[in-house]
């Protein structure tokens, strides 16, 4: 079996191997699992207006996964792009609140900007670590993501507002809300952000292919005494990488600060975006093409989840546990290579 | 208030606070001994607070006050269960155990709240009636001063902790089987070569894992939240695996950073009744754990290491 085909046929088997597992819970627990999954389709894409929420529910996954793929090319995991959002989203809003008189040119691109500042900054400090001291990232990354979770909330509470438990609605000149989208997807939440999330996929796959800097990046990913004996700055390499991804994730916290909701609110927990974004990424293969399109399918799954009770009295969870599986067979893809390599070995016979 | 009743209710809700920590912090430490690298923790709480609740809600008529202890032996069995297919994935499967961790905290929640849903067919739980409660212990209670600050007020499930952390401890520096698994959690190809099965050690420990972990999530489900509901546990599995790092994957040093960060967490609650902390802002104590625990990996106070083969699958034959 060539390689090529091995390394689009592990998604998809295992996205399968999901939903197929989804199916048998439905069945076990009482419910039909055509009249769910038919709930689920109509719900992610039955009429416009689902359509644009699942556009607008992809937005934010790009970013995460684009964050989460960044990291691991570069032979790190990025556990933090909750965190990251999660400042990336206040700093937002924080600019799209505190000016009022800027032209939009200017405001817009700031809002984002300090989005992505901040999540870079949030990534910095894990990468920073590892760089110098070899601190292992994954932990660093969840303790910050916990840190982030406070200090935003600490932020919103006493100092963006007095004491509410959100801030205002950003100025218009920051905001990405899209009267054009909201009217061809009947009156979705869809907002500009969007294209910014395409544009962002493309400037992936443009710096990690086409770049001297993601062909570093990359080396050090493969192998890094081979880059270090090859002369490159494997240092500054871990910790640009962790900066880039930092930026994804912070600018995926804008798109719902200046997107979605408009404002920041008290989180009580995480918005389970930079989790999923693991997801995407796996899913994905850590490419920037294959993000987009996993994240068109989790988005898919959350927003058409919700119509599931609704239409066919599956609890929505049953999604997340369908997310669950994906996961864990896109992780034990040593599974799936080997029984496909089986199946192989048995027609050579 | 006096300070021997300020003294006494900060050590008492620390303890309270830092139970469940303490009992997940010694599955992390068997798990990551092993090689194991199980960020699944918070999972396997969140799955030990499912069981238990329902558990307890269920059989509260036939067990009475001994319904919270039955509890924890269904938590811990669903708990040991669950950590076996990190188990399977990590070892058999050799699939990345940071996401498979990950794969492991997605379905716990997932399947807790879809079973809640289709059992009570609401979001949440109700709230039980059988459940652990603060009581002083006889005798030792009635020493002056020490009595009422370390022996009034303290759950029963406390003193198990740190019982079970002793034997932990024991178990893993004094005994054959925990030599076996410290060396497969560091050099597991010597440890092969020893005639040890490497990988019967790690199921092993990672089932060890998950019955603890469920534990943790059963006594805070039965002792601090009293139903269970998505925001049950949110985060104490991996404030869990904080205090394993900071207490340098050693099960005493697990109880201690665990109690440590219970004390933390019990300040940001308890703080604004004492006068010196009531201006502190809470945002201080409620980061406290997590970043003292990055200064911690970061060599400021003291170096800490993982295991050597922490996060790597042991494929025989490959060097």
């Amino acid at each position: 079996m060539s390689k090529k085909w091995t390394v689009l046929a592990v998604p998809v088997i295992s996205v399968l191997l999901g939903l197929l597992a989804g199916a048998v819970i439905m069945l076990v627990s009482g419910n039909n699992p055509a009249a769910g999954y038919m709930a689920l389709w109509n719900g992610a894409f039955g009429d416009t207006f689902y359509t644009g929420e699942t556009l607008r529910q992809m937005t934010p996954y790009i970013f995460a996964g684009l964050a989460v793929a960044f990291a691991f090319r570069t032979g790190l995991f990025n556990i933090g792009v909750e965190g990251q959002l999660l400042v990336g989203w206040l700093a937002s809003v924080w600019v799209g609140v505190a000016f009022t008189d800027l032209p939009k040119v200017i405001h817009l691109p700031m809002a984002i900007g300090a989005g992505a500042l901040a999540g870079a900054l949030w990534g910095f400090i894990p990468g920073f670590l590892k760089a110098r001291l070899r601190v292992h990232e994954v932990i660093v990354t969840i303790m910050m993501n916990y840190t982030a979770l406070h200090v935003t909330n600490h932020f919103i509470r006493n100092v963006i507002s007095d004491g509410s438990d959100a801030t205002d609605v950003v100025n218009e000149t920051a905001s990405l809300r899209s009267p054009f989208l909201e009217n061809i997807t009947d009156f979705s939440s869809l907002h500009n952000g969007l294209y910014l999330a395409v544009l962002a996929a493309i400037i992936m796959w443009f710096l990690l292919e086409k770049t001297t800097l993601g062909y570093e990046l990359r080396a050090v990913g493969y192998n890094q005494h081979a880059s270090e004996y090859a002369g490159m700055n494997v240092n500054r390499n871990i910790v640009l990488s962790m900066v880039i991804s930092g930026a994804f994730a912070g600018i995926g916290g804008s798109m719902q600060g200046l997107g979605t909701f408009g404002n920041m609110f008290i989180n009580s927990g995480f918005s389970g975006i930079g989790f999923d974004g693991i997801a995407v990424a796996l899913l994905g293969g850590n490419t920037a093409i294959g993000v987009v399109l996993a994240a068109l399918l989790f988005g898919a799954l959350k927003v058409g989840s919700l119509n599931m009770p609704i239409e066919s009295g599956v609890p929505n969870e049953l999604v997340e546990i369908v997310i669950a599986l994906i996961i864990f067979f896109v992780a034990s893809s040593y599974m799936i290579t080997w029984l496909l390599s089986r199946f192989k070995k048995k027609e050579a016979k | 208030m006096d300070a021997l009743t300020i003294i006494a209710l900060i050590v008492s809700s620390s303890l309270f606070a830092a139970t469940p920590l303490i009992f997940t912090a010694l599955g992390g430490v068997f798990s990551e001994k092993s090689g194991v690298v199980n960020i699944g923790l918070e999972g396997l709480m969140i799955i030990g607070a499912f069981t238990a609740i329902v558990f307890n809600l269920t059989f509260v008529d036939t067990f009475g006050d001994m319904t919270p202890w039955v509890s924890l032996l269904a938590a811990m069995l669903a708990g040991g269960l669950l950590s076996l297919l990190h188990g399977v994935a990590s070892i058999a499967f050799r699939a990345d155990q940071v996401v498979s961790g990950v794969a492991i905290n997605f379905l716990a929640l997932g399947l807790s709240l879809f079973l809640v849903k289709l059992i009570y067919d609401k979001g949440q739980t109700d709230m039980i009636d059988s459940r652990f409660i603060r009581k002083d212990i006889p005798f030792l209670s009635d020493i002056p001063v020490i009595g009422d600050i370390f022996f009034s007020n303290i759950a029963r499930p406390t003193i198990w902790a740190f019982v079970i952390a002793f034997v932990s401890w024991f178990v893993l520096y004094k005994t054959p089987f925990g030599l076996r698994l410290r060396s497969v959690g560091e050099h597991p190809m010597a440890a092969d070569t020893m005639g040890v099965n490497v990988a019967k050690i790690r199921y092993i420990a990672v089932f060890l894992s998950g019955v603890l972990g469920g534990l943790g999530g059963a006594v805070y489900a039965q002792s601090i939240s009293l139903d269970f509901s998505h925001s049950t546990i949110t985060g104490q599995g991996f404030m869990a695996l904080a205090a394993m790092i900071f207490g340098k994957w050693h099960p005493l040093g697990a109880m201690g950073a665990a109690i440590f960060f219970g004390f933390a967490q019990s300040l940001s609650i308890v703080g604004t009744s004492i006068p010196f902390l009531e201006n502190v802002p809470a945002v201080y104590l409620l980061i406290a754990p997590y970043v003292l625990t990055i200064l911690a990996l970061a060599g400021f106070i003291g170096r800490a290491d993982a295991p050597k083969a922490s996060g790597t699958p042991y494929i025989k034959g490959s060097r």
